[in-house]
């Protein structure tokens, strides 16, 4: 009974620590998400109350006469096609390396790993020579070839994790049934780490999404800039405006929270993945 | 049904051999069990039939026609595996009917066949249902009943009882025994399991070291193992052996001396093969060990212990002479450790091994 009380009581205490850790983590987006709503006077009158009424005109000033729609599609378009790009090409690695065995395995494995310790930006000069040569300069499909590459290695790490979880008489099995090996991979494994490629997914998405340095240096057309990109030259121009900067930041980060939340069940079942039988 | 004929299969992986020279006939129909210990290379014997592994040398045909080049799918033959394999995130219907749909067969057809199967193996409520929605007892049958739609010349099954309970064990087994009539299909069970192989197989083929060691009969191979392996394996408990050694030769017997002295005559019919002073061992199984009777030898020892199953008694004791016996006796034996027992067998329930292991008589 005294062992139960006790349980109860950790429990509890685990609780309320959870819950003032999500209230330190929300309030933030909180407090940006209802500045979007309030004009310039609130936000230094009553910084912390909730707006006087449900105000959008601060999106509409956004959406009507900036260029942050722009932003917003660019950014769209880059982080959905790396993403899909990411997870193609990471998949079809991942799955070679974890499933089967051949020479130079481990090398390549560890070739992709080490992709993990050099940032990138180290690289930045030897990349944008490239990249000129390529004719890739201020474009977009020079940002996705950038991200596909960077994230590469980390999608390959998460993915062949998984895949080797996987136990090899599924495989057997989907043979004996007749299935060719592309089959096998596609209709038998990779429906069993959807969890896992969930996590790489919003794992590689929400530092493309967020990235500054590589659209600053390779994106100099105003029609090709990315949102966090975008939302600088925003700054200084609304500078005095914080309502509507509010707006374009809530704006910025809703798609990424978005898909979290949807996406929220398979992340977390891919997270605690094998903690359990 | 199909007719397995197995000539000269040989399997290494890099430099380890874990195949030797395996020589095999399974008729039609047959149900047979291969058994051995760990590592002894029965369920290698077996993805070699289904073509999940490749051979080293050698051939397999199925009805005559070899089958050896061909890839899984295309040789006939179904297979169950230990961890049953089904697909978890597909329902039961998806699961059985899968080979089907590789297949492109129709999907008239594809119904039909799984629904027949569905029937068979009581499953008809289960279709819907996703495998983590299953018993073990469920999802074995599911996988039986995904290799039953393909409609197979030749049942592979790799230890498929090994991951359920004991009570579930016994009455899976029975169905399986059921099935193999029902279905009139041969079948290859791969177990280590010594009560499965005795009671479903026709045939059991022992081996060890990628040997085989004999094959046979259920009860051919209790009464009259080839050698001191094969009785040392098949039998729970396992025969016990007692060393002996030769001193004494007639035209047609051996005269053999016990640790403890005792002497006895066994019938040999190939005297001349064996010495004066060879050393021997005599198998006697649990059940052919008589407590305190007069008999042809006795061996006199302490209990250390005891296990009471209820309708029988296993009792475990050292000799004199330092063997290690175990004999069986009746459930209510009044017997507890440490008493001092002394118990005799019957020459003509010897069985006799020479020091290489081959049997003697």
């Amino acid at each position: 009974m005294q062992t139960k009380k006790k349980a109860n009581f950790n429990t509890w205490l685990m609780q309320i620590f959870l819950g003032c850790n999500a209230v330190i983590m929300l309030y933030p987006i909180f407090m940006m998400a209802i500045s979007g709503f309030k004009t310039n006077s609130e936000i230094f009158g009553k910084p912390f109350s909730l707006p006087s009424s449900l105000n959008f005109d601060n999106f509409l000033v956004i959406w009507n006469t900036t260029d942050v729609p722009r932003y917003l599609l660019n950014s769209t378009i880059v982080t959905g096609l790396s993403v899909v790009l990411l997870l193609t090409m990471g998949t079809m690695a991942a799955y070679a390396l974890a499933r089967y065995k051949f020479r130079g395995n481990i090398m390549i494995y560890l070739f992709f790993l080490s992709g993990l310790m050099l940032p990138l930006r180290l690289a930045i000069i030897p990349l944008f020579i490239q990249l000129k040569y390529l004719g890739l300069i201020d474009s977009l499909l020079g940002l996705i070839c950038i991200y596909t590459a960077m994230s590469l290695p980390a999608t390959v790490f998460i993915l062949t994790g998984f895949l080797k979880t996987l136990p090899s008489e599924l495989e057997d099995s989907a043979r004996m049934d007749g299935a060719s090996e592309a089959r096998i991979m596609v209709q038998i494994m990779l429906p069993l780490i959807s969890p896992a490629l969930v996590i790489a997914g919003i794992y590689t998405a929400v530092p493309i999404w967020n990235d500054f340095f590589f659209p600053l240096i390779f994106i100099q057309s105003p029609e090709w800039k990315t949102l966090a990109q975008g939302l600088t030259s925003f700054f200084g121009e609304y500078s005095i405006n914080y309502g509507v900067l509010y707006a374009g930041l809530t704006l910025a980060a809703l798609p990424v929270v978005t898909i979290f939340i949807i996406q929220s069940n398979r992340f977390i079942a891919g997270m605690t993945a094998g903690a359990i039988k | 049904m199909a007719h397995i004929q197995i000539n000269n299969l040989h399997k290494q992986f890099g430099d380890v051999k874990v195949i030797r020279d395996v020589n095999l006939t399974i008729d039609d129909n047959e149900f047979v069990v291969f058994v051995g210990p760990s590592g002894c290379g029965k369920s290698t014997l077996l993805r070699l039939i289904s073509g999940l592994e490749d051979l080293s040398s050698g051939h397999i045909k199925i009805d005559g026609e070899r089958i050896d080049h061909l890839p899984p799918s295309k040789r006939g033959i179904a297979m169950v595996f230990q961890s049953y394999a089904l697909y978890p995130h597909m329902s039961v219907y998806q699961n059985m009917s899968y080979a089907l749909r590789v297949a492109k067969e129709s999907k008239a057809s594809i119904d039909k066949k799984v629904k027949q199967a569905a029937e068979v193996l009581q499953l008809t409520e289960l279709l819907d249902r996703k495998p983590k929605a299953l018993s073990g007892g469920q999802r074995q049958r599911v996988a039986i009943g995904r290799a039953i739609v393909r409609d197979p010349k030749l049942f592979l099954f790799d230890e498929p009882l090994s991951n359920l309970d004991a009570k579930l064990r016994v009455q899976m087994r029975i169905e399986l025994t059921k099935l193999h009539k029902k279905l009139n299909a041969t079948m290859i069970y791969v177990t280590h399991d010594q009560v499965e192989a005795m009671t479903m197989a026709d045939k059991i083929v022992v081996i060890r070291d990628g040997i085989i060691e004999q094959v046979g009969a259920p009860l051919e191979l209790y009464n009259h193992p080839a050698n001191q392996f094969v009785a040392g394996f098949i039998g729970s408990p396992s025969m016990n052996f007692i060393d002996v050694k030769v001193i004494g030769k007639s035209d047609a017997s051996l005269e053999l001396e016990l640790k403890n002295k005792t002497n006895i005559h066994i019938p040999c019919a190939e005297v001349d093969l064996h010495a004066i002073g060879d050393k021997m061992q005599i198998g006697i199984r649990p059940e052919k060990l008589i407590l305190d009777e007069a008999c042809d030898a006795m061996q006199d020892g302490e209990v250390f212990a005891v296990e009471r199953l209820g309708n029988e008694t296993y009792i475990y004791m050292h000799t004199a002479t330092n063997n290690e016996i175990v004999l069986h006796a009746a459930g209510d034996k009044p017997v507890t450790e440490g008493d001092h027992i002394s118990v005799g067998f019957k020459v003509a329930d010897c069985h006799l091994f020479a020091s290489n292991g081959e049997v003697v008589k």
